[in-house]
């Protein structure tokens, strides 16, 4: 029937049965709040008020109050979009390419970075519309029908395959994300005591009864979503690599664009996972749920991708020498040693050095050092698509060429979209299931302290020690 | 008079559902629904469900979003307003496909995606607001089904076949039985297709005038 094997760690430890996983994944609905949520929230809650003051600003004067000049048009928007966007790309790896995959170990994150990924998505659908200046003409990027003669939009340039990527990506995300949900609502539901509570998470789990049919029917969808998702998620993300590949610039254009943005977004979004997780398991006491072998997992994920980004950032070097193209070699000189030098820097020690520092064991199964090593992760990673973009600052022209750095407006849209994020997930922290407690019980036999006792390689003392260490902060 | 009895049996582990449910089938036995807080494998299959079609359906949505996304693209770019950009028109489909390409797929994926799951939902007669006043009762039985209990429901009319049901059931380890009068929708028992359209074209060919006898 179900098939154990002898060589890994147990998944869901703390002697978990049926009932204990309901009552833990339904407690942070049931109970209130503690401090340090509501501390977080506040401040979140400020930077993102800050962020519409800023987008209000932005709009009522125009986008020179960025600082964009005439070599640099595109600055930290696109960076911060394309940050935003590659983030969400765990979300969906861990939920479909893993569930094609079959690795249990995603059942206990799926649902949190699946969450991830929608409010990731929504901070960078952000930013190609307040870019656009006019923004009560965002419908022009759809093909409407129009007074000015039928003026279409132009199916052939890759800004009109990120609408059509985009908007795909964000709704198949979320209709994925709430089908797993509708058996965990209905699970809330059927506990909810205050009659009110009871009502909206009747409305939200659209009257799921868990019958054999719904469950077969349900499990059919999830795995042809899986299948749907898994080349969406590689093709959004080439897609956003073509923004930049299919110009005429030199240093962006470049066929390794597409793997190499891939690659770079699973990198940053798994450690988006990592911190988003290392604090939820934390504060909503889920430890023996999400344990360090999670942890450890996600690690080695952030370990090959990051080499796979390092490989890439070589091979850009190397094929710019070897092109020939003078402007090419330039463009990739000035990155390393112009005037912005420091973010390359940034660049190659957050993104490349520091990631092979998994593979210590030691290291990869250490809170504090994921913790931190994830903040390394986004740092290198915003800095990656800041000096991809940066390389705008001298063209071909070098009477146009010059230096550009960003006002408070922009500081605060970025500053601002992270804590609009971070509302959003404290939100969702508090009243969604934040694990797919349906999908994980049905790995409590296979994978759980509980129903494994005997048929573990690890004996007793070893499983106390790891529940402790698991335990610890 | 036969009274339209329902047998719940409560059972606290899929394997045991499972295994009841095998035995029951393999006494000629049909049981009805079980209701589970996850999904148990192997139960659509010793129920004697047929395989789900969604997949199917999601294969045919995503070639008509193909389909129309490559009308729609068509249309705007070489009929309606072709455009010339650096000198290259726009001459026919084929010539400019590449560029259409990123497209296509993005539209295939959204129709596929959407449209069933929409499917999914409307089979499943699932939509927001589904016994929000009714109470889930009317859909579920018993609200522990969503937790960690497993609800078996078989409906039978004779009594002597209800308490032999009722034996098995605590054999295989049910810890709760209940028999009750309601109104369950029963589940149609399974035909062939050659069968399912000979019943359904017959009714379709009643409408046909009658050959008349020359």
């Amino acid at each position: 029937m179900h098939y154990k094997s002898p060589m890994r760690e147990p998944l869901i430890l703390g002697n978990k049965d049926l009932h204990d996983i309901t009552v833990d994944i339904a407690r942070p609905i049931e109970t209130k709040a503690n401090r340090w949520w509501w501390a977080l929230f506040t401040i979140s809650f400020a930077a993102m008020l800050w962020l519409f003051g800023c987008i209000f600003y932005l709009i009522g004067t125009g986008v020179g109050v960025w600082g964009l000049n005439n070599s640099v048009g595109w600055a930290w928007d696109i960076t911060n979009f394309v940050w935003w966007v590659g983030i969400g790309h765990a979300g969906t790896l861990i939920s479909a390419v893993l569930l094609l995959f079959r690795q249990k170990w995603r059942l206990s994150i799926n649902r949190s970075s699946e969450a991830m990924t929608i409010f990731a998505v929504v901070q960078a659908g952000l930013f190609p519309l307040i870019h656009m200046g006019r923004i009560w003409m965002a419908y022009w990027i759809f093909p409407l029908p129009n007074q000015f003669g039928s003026l279409w939009v132009n199916f052939n340039s890759p800004l009109l395959w990120d609408v059509f990527a985009i908007s795909t990506y964000f709704s198949v995300s979320l209709v994925f994300w709430y089908m797993g949900l509708i058996p965990d609502f209905a699970m809330i539901r059927d506990r909810a005591i205050n009659p009110i509570a009871k009502k909206v998470y009747a409305f939200l789990s659209f009257g799921w009864s868990g019958r054999a049919k719904h469950w077969q029917r349900h499990e059919v969808i999830s795995l042809v979503l899986a299948g749907l998702a898994t080349p969406l998620v590689l093709s959004v993300h080439s897609i956003v690599s073509m923004d930049f590949a299919t110009s005429v610039v030199a240093g962006w254009h470049t066929t390794i664009f597409p793997p190499y943005f891939v690659a770079g977004a699973i990198f940053g979004g798994f450690a988006m996972c990592q911190t988003l997780l290392l604090i939820a398991r934390k504060v909503l006491d889920l430890q023996d749920y999400i344990t360090i072998k999670h942890m450890e997992y996600m690690n080695i994920i952030i370990l090959v991708t990051g080499s796979i980004v390092g490989c890439a950032y070589l091979t850009e070097l190397f094929i710019a020498w070897y092109s020939g193209v003078e402007l090419e070699q330039y463009a990739f000189l000035d990155r390393a040693t112009g005037s912005y030098w420091w973010a390359y820097a940034i660049m190659m020690t957050c993104n490349v050095i520091s990631p092979q520092l998994m593979w210590f064991k030691k290291l990869r199964r250490n809170i504090l050092f994921t913790f931190i090593l994830a903040l390394f992760v986004h740092i290198g990673m915003w800095f990656e698509r800041f000096v991809i973009i940066i390389t705008l600052h001298r063209g071909p022209l070098p009477s146009s060429w010059h230096d550009y750095s960003p006002t408070y407006v922009e500081i605060g849209t970025f500053v601002g979209t992270c804590g609009f994020f971070l509302v959003l997930f404290l939100l969702y922290a508090r009243t969604f299931p934040v694990i797919a407690q349906a999908e994980l019980k049905t790995i409590v036999k296979s994978s759980s302290t509980k129903y494994n006792k005997n048929l573990h390689y690890l004996d007793k003392e070893e499983l106390v020690k790891l529940e402790k260490i698991n335990k610890k902060k | 008079m036969s009274s339209n009895k329902v047998i719940y049996g409560l059972f606290d582990d899929d394997d045991k559902v499972l295994h009841a449910t095998k035995t029951l089938v393999s006494k000629g036995y049909t049981v009805n629904e079980v209701y589970s807080p996850f999904p148990v494998h192997g139960l659509d299959t010793a129920m004697g469900l047929r395989y789900s079609r969604m997949a199917i359906t999601s294969f045919i949505y995503g070639v008509l979003g193909a389909f129309l996304i490559t009308l729609l693209m068509w249309y705007i770019m070489i009929e309606d307003w072709p455009m010339v950009i650096g000198g290259k028109p726009n001459f026919s489909y084929g010539q400019n496909l590449p560029a259409f390409i990123p497209v296509t797929f993005e539209a295939t994926v959204f129709c596929a995606a959407h449209l069933m799951v929409i499917t999914f939902l409307f089979r499943c007669g699932l939509y927001p607001g589904r016994g929000v006043f009714a109470g889930s009762k009317k859909y579920n039985p018993d609200p522990r089904t969503t937790d960690d209990k497993f609800l078996m429901e078989i409906c039978e009319e004779d009594s002597k076949k209800i308490k032999k049901i009722e034996a098995i059931m605590k054999e295989t380890g049910a810890i709760e039985i209940q028999i009750g009068e309601y109104k369950v929708k029963k589940r149609k028992k399974l035909i062939s297709i050659k069968q399912y359209l000979k019943n359904n074209l017959s009714g379709i060919f009643k409408f046909l005038p009658k050959k008349k006898k020359s």
